[in-house]
């Protein structure tokens, strides 16, 4: 059964913030800022119409890439749809990123892909583009681990989860003990369809089912990166991580506010750690730098 | 030593890949029983998938993005249905999207007379989507060729083999003769039954030209198919796949569009291919193929537009 797994306060890891250095914490959270002001800019920008394609927002999900990108850092990047904050955090050039929204050729696949495709291939980030056939990356993701040897960070939702392919592909790689880590980021739906309506089993057990390690928490970004340290010398394995969408699933309306404001749970957490002037700082150039980016 | 078959040249191939180019090879039960009709050798980077051929082909997709150009054996077309997703919607699609080719090279392997989902032959389908190069060799020096184009392109290639072809070890030349009155235009195993039919229509005293299709994307509408299609004045695209809206309606299409001569074309009737006779469904044969070669000659001679 389910039971009530789905809360903020799901396996997270009490008073684990304070066991990060502050560089690393305020590293975080300039992470977040960076995907949340450049995603702000470019809802003003849809709501401007200078923006025309359909855009898959991160807003309420920055903090899985966040997070891992602090510690996943040699791992190629199988990326799902919802790839924004996947590709900023990792440190893809948010100009190109930019460009590509805009379907201009000096986006980071000329223009010519678009939202839930992007792919990076400098800066030393190795992400591949996904295509929009959910959850198409997670075998794909096996066979570049099979492949290449190299470890890899495969991203999907709670809907791709339930394809075939996927709960197929993760099988093999737990035969082969590939290096991947699997990341479900759960933020409850497909499109606007709670996951309880559509399955009454949870991946996590599908996954532990599979032979490997896995891990059931909320998006606290401390919690999530402490677990993926943990992880990532144990592949493969499966993380399951609960975040709100504050979109929709495609384009940049929302639905009222989402269940929780992890955003707003980090600040108050930094504030604790006596870190409030220092990320107010790295918010406010976060903000300029993403600002400027979509001046018109 | 015996010649050179088919079979012996996929497998010395596929050895040199595996061994000497750092390849790949996945596929189901590829090394059971007899290692695919003895077209798989016993070396190393061979990887053997479990019944998932949807996440299976996925998988050899995933190894072809890092550059192992993998082949991916389909054991038989029909099983294409499931694989096409992770070849159509990614493979083919990468290097228009994203600059980057994802070259696998796709056995698909086509046999006759076993059943409703063991075969069928599906490469027209690839030919409908962007981003395939399709062909289908059917002797030793072709697949030697369409593997040299392979390694020198970055798409990912439909090699649709025939398992009718397997022990050949003979070069199929087209046959012209500037008195031939109809020209055939075969593919995959049709290929053998069009050079007999050729034979059995030379017996009674009609010449045939036979231009052989190995590539059916990009298919190459030049002088060496078109000049005898205009000194014969008729033609005949000949498939092993259905008619309706497959690759002998297509090529027959380009054919008469480019010369403006009409040509028909000739497949599997659009019914299932079922066990047993007469319900098979089975690959035109020589017989066949003569068959319509006599009736497009009879209905010229008598003035009227050869039917279907
Ligand atoms: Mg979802």
């Amino acid at each position: 059964m389910r039971g009530n797994m789905r809360s903020a306060t799901t396996g997270v890891l009490q008073n684990i913030a304070s066991s990060f250095p502050a560089n690393e914490s305020l590293e975080i959270y300039r992470r977040m800022c960076i995907s949340r002001h450049f995603e702000l800019g470019l809802v003003r920008a849809v709501k401007e119409k200078r923006v025309t394609y359909p855009v898959y927002l991160s807003l309420g999900q920055e903090t899985v890439a966040a997070a891992l990108s602090m510690v996943l850092r040699d791992f190629m990047i199988f990326t799902q749809h919802r790839c924004h904050a996947t590709f900023l955090c990792f440190g893809g050039p948010a100009g190109k990123l930019r460009d590509e929204l805009m379907g201009l050729p000096t986006g980071t696949s000329g223009g010519r892909a678009g939202s839930n495709c992007i792919q990076c291939h400098e800066n030393g980030v190795t992400m591949f583009g996904h295509h929009g056939l959910i959850g198409e990356n997670v075998p794909q993701a096996v066979g570049a681990a099979l492949g290449s040897g190299r470890p890899v960070v495969c991203f999907f939702g709670d809907g791709a989860a339930e394809e075939d392919y996927v709960v197929a592909a993760i099988g093999f790689a737990s035969t082969h003990r590939l290096p991947i880590l699997f990341v479900c980021e759960d933020n409850d739906l497909s499109i606007l369809t709670p996951v309880e309506k559509r399955r009454s089993w949870r991946f996590g057990d599908v996954a532990a089912s599979l032979g490997m390690k896995t891990v059931e928490i909320a998006d606290d970004p401390w919690t999530i990166a402490d677990r993926a340290r943990e992880l990532k010398n144990d592949l493969p394995a499966f993380m399951n991580i609960h975040v709100c969408r504050s979109n929709w699933h495609v384009g940049a309306g929302t639905d009222g506010a989402p269940e929780w404001d992890r955003f707003s749970f980090v600040e108050s957490e930094l504030g604790m750690l006596g870190l409030g002037k220092e990320a107010a700082a790295v918010k406010a150039e976060s903000a300029d730098a993403m600002e400027a980016l979509w001046a018109p | 030593m015996g010649a050179v078959t088919v079979a012996d040249t996929i497998r010395e191939i596929t050895r040199v890949h595996l061994e000497s180019n750092n390849g790949m090879l996945l596929g189901q039960c590829v090394s059971a029983v007899g290692w695919v009709n003895n077209t798989v050798p016993d070396c190393r980077n061979i990887v053997e998938l479990p019944m998932t051929d949807v996440a299976g082909a996925g998988i050899a997709v995933g190894a072809a993005m890092v550059g192992r150009r993998p082949i991916f054996v389909v054991r038989f077309q029909d099983f294409l249905v499931l694989n096409g997703s992770a070849l159509i919607f990614y493979a083919a699609k990468s290097k228009e999207l994203h600059g980057r080719g994802t070259p696998i090279f796709v056995r698909a392997i086509a046999s006759d007379g076993i059943g409703p989902v063991h075969s069928g032959v599906l490469h027209s389908m690839f030919m409908h989507f962007p981003g395939f190069r399709v062909c289908s060799p059917m002797a030793p020096k072709e697949y030697e060729a369409i593997w040299a184009d392979f390694l020198a392109h970055d798409d990912p290639m439909i090699v649709s083999e025939h398992r009718a072809s397997f022990n050949n070890s003979e070069e199929l030349d087209d046959l012209v003769s500037e008195d031939a009155v109809i020209t055939l235009y075969p593919i995959s195993a049709t290929r053998f039954e069009a050079v007999k039919a050729a034979e059995m229509l030379a017996a009674e005293g009609i010449r045939c030209n036979v231009v052989h299709i190995l590539w059916l994307k990009p298919l190459v509408i030049d002088e060496r198919m078109t000049g005898p299609l205009c000194r014969s004045g008729q033609g005949l695209v000949v498939d092993a796949g259905h008619e309706i809206a497959g690759a002998s309606q297509a090529i027959a299409y380009q054919l008469t569009r480019v010369t403006g001569i009409p040509v028909l074309a000739m497949g599997l009737s659009d019914s299932t291919k079922c066990l047993c006779p007469p319900f098979q469904n089975r690959i035109p044969d020589a017989e066949r193929i003569a068959d319509a070669a006599r009736i497009l000659l009879r209905s010229k001679s008598s003035g009227g537009m050869a039917g279907g």
